[in-house]
């Protein structure tokens, strides 16, 4: 039961063989149970849960179920709720109460789902393993010793480890398919433009973009039916973005026709021996399904994460200044003066991977340094886009690893932010282009999962889910979970 | 060798919209503090901002009235730097690309008209306010100004002395309260001016420029650029150098004082702010703004002398506001026999008597078509225009319209030669020495009967039959 899909909860739901209240006492006892070990949750209001669960029971009694009715959800610490602290796991939103919910937050609930607390996250979301939250590192439940990616990585050990059926990510460089990845589990980034960022604390602007992360394709279709469309008060959002029957998308179980374009740049060497193995297999497996594998390049793609290590630290840096200690969060005592309160509340409040990202964003838009890093950065950007235009002419989809390496050990890379920020490789450059993107399981190295990435282009999710639903269908590889957390590995 | 001055102005204007640039707040003046707020102009993680159109409309509207260029795709950029009053830590404001570029005003000078060149205007949110005063200890802060919407418009440095600059700022106020972009209220701010003041020889390069920051009167602009320019003079002349700063001006003690040099100058770190597509105007659009953009003060002045025959002077009085206008219109339209006389009287009396009260045309107590009815009388002969000065104060009063006023004080001009030939009579007949000296040919004093008739009669005898009757009489 507790690594149940949510079609199955929902099924079962609708059949009358269990109730909102009974799941969310079975997530609420998994996550008394085992978070103490995985850190998955960094605020969890057991009552608030039960309240929710009982309403919703007491909605499709009264008028019949809404989409997600009953269902658990998960949320990253970064969607602002109207219930609870939101902090975005960092000591500057300490204690922080938000007197609004996100625009998608108001979208899972008029749907009927149950909100299954906050999960941890790398501080603002800058990270790769969850190892930068002020509430400690998130853990991995393939492997406790490991970090479960990064920065969604709460939602994804919560979904892994059977502590939650299903929960809410946000992705600005790969932030929901990395962790997804490394912890076995699907999860899809939709084009930018898609789901209204009204609500959730800003990253980087123009990348940030909210998505499901879910156990299996068909249930990234369910949230994102009720995540995506447009928002009038987020001025990003698109108005006429083309329609996706998500659940039609749902139904592909070959690739007959299908062109999946393979890119040399992303099966490179230096890349883990295993995992490039793991997702040739899983292309081979495309190849039985009917589809036809092109080889493609994306020539630029060696410049994303230096492009995006100059983007997304500009965005963020005047995204983070609202962060002062006037209004709200964390303030230093006994300030001198104004100088001195806005240098020790910021000292204070933000850990070292975000005072980092502030420096060099800042530095970047610098007068004399803005050409050759903000604006040098934009015109690569406008060529990765260009790539990946380029590739669609050939090809309906693209095919990569989602991180060239599996789960690394906790504190392995943590002094080493270079290192650190490859392992993003192979998820940035979509971000920059806007593109929808989906990790999805397809093997294992070493007992550790290892992710197939899909990136298809602008609003065509659908193209994503039907390739990545035949190919679930194929394998089994969702049916796995984590033997120490009751699962069958 | 003489100086040459060279100014050029940045003015702040706030924008006239109900609500706020990017949220949905009120923008009106004198709430309680922080009433006004709301999770996006107080910068509340996750916020964003929506840009209201009709900021875009009413700048627009701006640029076309000063003959510039609409930029049919504009961008919004964020500025950077901190300040408790600035919530996000940055203002969102139009760098690279402004929604207007290239216009110009036309300014009244000594001999004729003097074109100022206006480099761009853009949009931008205002801050909030910051409050010290009174406060021990603490600052104080009130966020119902952060995101009000507000035009910067920027000149040319094309003026060449403070009163220049005062002329482009008394137009350029004039013309967006004209057009109904703003109050352009200055002791609400809403009319905000910085001026960069460089000299020179003439023939030479530009001087290094000081900006004066904090001027919020015409008379405080006029003081604080000649002071400028006296200190810049100085400086030179003594030996020294200008060197590049911003300065404010204190208008108490009527001087500047540096408030920071180069080096301190904020580095704003502009970017394209994310949050915000580029903001997209059709032409249509543009079109359909042009189409709607209201009679211009020097066009109003100019049909009012060629289809009124109004001096250039009453013309200028008439054309000042859109309500005065408005107002003289109305008049001419109730009064169609004689638009001087209307241009006469409201001009001259009625704002005469506007003024005196420390009141506006927009709270006349006196309508057009009552102040019509009033020229009605004086054209029909009924009273005198004496009188009718007489009825006017008493229509300021409220004691109704001219003909209720006339009855009720029984003012009718007396018009019958018998009545005013009796009166002549009785006045001849106590003045006979005057009668005589008349006859004797001092014609000085025909002026003198009119005036005892006129007295005797209590100002009612109509002037004309006056005139022509003593004519006759005193012959003898």
């Amino acid at each position: 039961m507790p690594f149940s899909t949510l079609s199955d909860l929902k099924a079962r739901l609708d059949a009358g063989e269990t109730t909102a209240v009974e799941l969310a006492k079975l997530y609420l006892a998994r996550i008394d149970a085992y978070n103490g070990e995985l850190n998955a949750f960094v605020d969890v209001d057991h009552q608030h849960i039960l309240d929710q669960a009982k309403a919703s029971d007491a909605h499709r009694a009264k008028h019949g179920a809404r989409e997600l009715e009953g269902l658990p959800i998960a949320i990253k610490d970064i969607f602002c709720t109207q219930d609870g602290p939101t902090t975005c796991c960092s000591n500057i939103l300490k204690g922080f109460h938000a007197p609004y919910d996100a625009h998608v937050i108001t979208r899972l609930k008029n749907a009927g789902a149950v909100l299954l607390g906050k999960t941890n996250m790398d501080e603002f979301a800058m990270g790769s393993s969850t190892e930068t939250s002020a509430f400690g590192p998130c853990r991995n439940p393939w492997d406790t010793a490991r970090i479960p990616g990064g920065s969604s990585g709460g939602s994804a050990s919560a979904v892994a480890g059977g502590l939650a059926p299903a929960a809410l990510g946000t992705d600005t460089g790969g932030s929901i398919r990395q962790p997804a990845a490394v912890c076995g589990i699907t999860g899809l980034k939709p084009t930018y433009g898609r789901v209204s960022r009204r609500g959730i604390i800003a990253f980087a602007s123009s990348l940030d973009q909210a998505g499901p992360m879910t156990r299996t394709v068909k249930d990234t279709a369910m949230i994102s039916a009720v995540l995506c469309g447009h928002d009038s008060g987020d001025s990003t959002s698109v108005v006429d973005a083309p329609a996706v029957d998500w659940l039609k998308a749902c139904e592909g179980r070959d690739m007959k026709g299908l062109k999946i374009g393979k890119p040399k740049e992303y099966f490179v060497d230096g890349m883990d021996a295993a995992v490039r193995k793991s997702v040739e297999d899983a292309l081979a497996k495309c190849v039985e399904l009917g589809a036809e594998i092109v080889d493609i390049s994306l020539p630029h793609t060696k410049y994303a994460v230096a492009a995006y290590y100059v983007i997304a630290p500009s965005e963020a840096s005047a995204n983070l200044s609202r962060y002062d200690g006037v209004r709200f969060g964390h303030r230093c005592e006994n300030p001198d003066d104004l100088l001195d309160m806005y240098t020790r509340s910021r000292d204070e409040g933000f850990g070292d991977e975000v005072k980092r990202r502030i420096l060099t964003g800042t530095f970047a838009l610098s007068s004399g340094y803005y050409d050759a890093y903000y604006l040098k950065a934009q015109q690569v950007r406008t060529l990765i886009r260009q790539d990946f235009l380029d590739a669609f002419d050939k090809v309906d989809i693209i095919a990569t690893p989602t991180s060239p390496i599996p789960a690394f050990k906790i504190g392995e890379k943590a002094d080493d932010p270079i290192t650190m920020y490859l392992s993003d490789i192979f998820t940035i450059a979509l971000n920059l282009a806007g593109l929808p993107g989906m990790s999805q399981p397809c093997g294992f190295v070493g007992g550790l999962p290892v992710g197939l990435q899909w990136i298809a282009p602008a609003w065509r999710e659908d193209v994503l889910l039907a390739a990545g639903s035949a190919y679930e269908a194929a394998t089994d590889w969702t049916t796995k979970a984590p033997a120490s957390f009751g699962g069958a590995a | 060798m003489s100086w040459e001055t060279v100014i050029g102005l940045e003015v702040h204007v706030q924008v006239n919209t109900n609500t706020k640039a990017f949220c949905g707040c009120s923008t009106s003046f004198g709430a309680e503090p922080n009433t006004q707020t709301c999770p996006v102009c107080l910068g509340m993680p996750g916020q964003l901002p929506v840009l209201n159109m009709e900021v875009a409309r009413k700048t627009a509207l701006t640029g076309l009235a000063i003959n510039a260029t609409i930029n049919l795709e504009s961008k919004f950029d964020r500025k950077n730097y901190f300040y408790p009053d600035l919530p996000k830590g940055y203002q969102i404001s139009q760098f690279s690309i402004p929604i207007v570029e290239h216009g110009y005003l036309d300014i009244p000078v000594a001999d004729g008209e003097k074109r100022i060149g206006v480099t761009r205007i853009h949009i931008e949110e205002d801050a909030g306010k910051s409050m010290h005063e009174g406060l021990e200890g603490v600052s104080h802060i009130d966020l119902n100004r952060s995101g009000v919407p507000l035009m910067e418009i920027v000149s040319e440095p094309d003026m060449r002395s403070a009163d220049e600059a005062v002329a482009y700022l008394k137009q350029l106020h004039q013309l967006v309260r004209f057009l109904d972009v703003s109050g352009a209220d200055m002791e609400k701010g809403q009319f905000r001016c910085d001026a960069n003041v460089s000299v020179r020889r003439p023939g030479e390069p530009f001087g290094t420029r000081a900006e004066l920051k904090n001027l919020n009167s015409f008379r405080f602009i006029k003081q604080a650029i000649e002071y400028e320019v006296a200190r810049q003079i100085e400086l030179i002349e003594d030996g020294g150098s200008v060197v590049q700063e911003t300065r404010l001006y204190d208008s108490t003690k009527g001087e500047s004082r540096s408030m920071r040099g180069k080096e301190e100058a904020h580095d704003y770190r502009y970017f394209p702010d994310p949050d915000l597509p580029p903001l997209r105007i059709s032409q249509q659009e543009v079109d359909g703004i042009k189409a709607g953009m209201p009679e211009l003060p020097g066009q109003l002045r100019a049909r009012f002398e060629s289809e009124f025959g109004l001096s250039s002077y009453d013309a200028d009085v008439l054309s000042q506001t859109r309500e005065l206008a408005g107002w003289y219109e109305a008049l001419v339209a109730a009064h169609p026999a004689d638009p001087k006389r209307c241009a006469n009287w409201m001009a001259n009396e009625l704002l005469g008597r506007l003024k005196e009260q420390g009141s506006d045309i927009v709270d006349s107590p006196v309508s057009p078509q009552q102040l019509a009815g009033l020229l009605d009388r004086i054209a029909d002969n009924t009273i005198s225009g004496k009188i009718a000065k007489d009825v006017l104060d008493a229509m300021m009063q409220g004691e109704g319209d001219a003909d209720t006023v006339i009855e009720a004080r029984g003012l009718k001009q007396v018009t019958d030669t018998g009545s005013i030939d009796a009166i002549i009579l009785q006045v001849m007949a106590a003045n006979p020495e005057h009668v005589e000296g008349f006859r004797s040919g001092k014609d000085k004093l025909f002026g003198f009967f009119v005036g005892q008739v006129m007295k005797a009669s209590k100002g009612q005898a109509s002037p004309g039959l006056v005139n022509e009757r003593l004519k006759e009489l005193l012959k003898g």
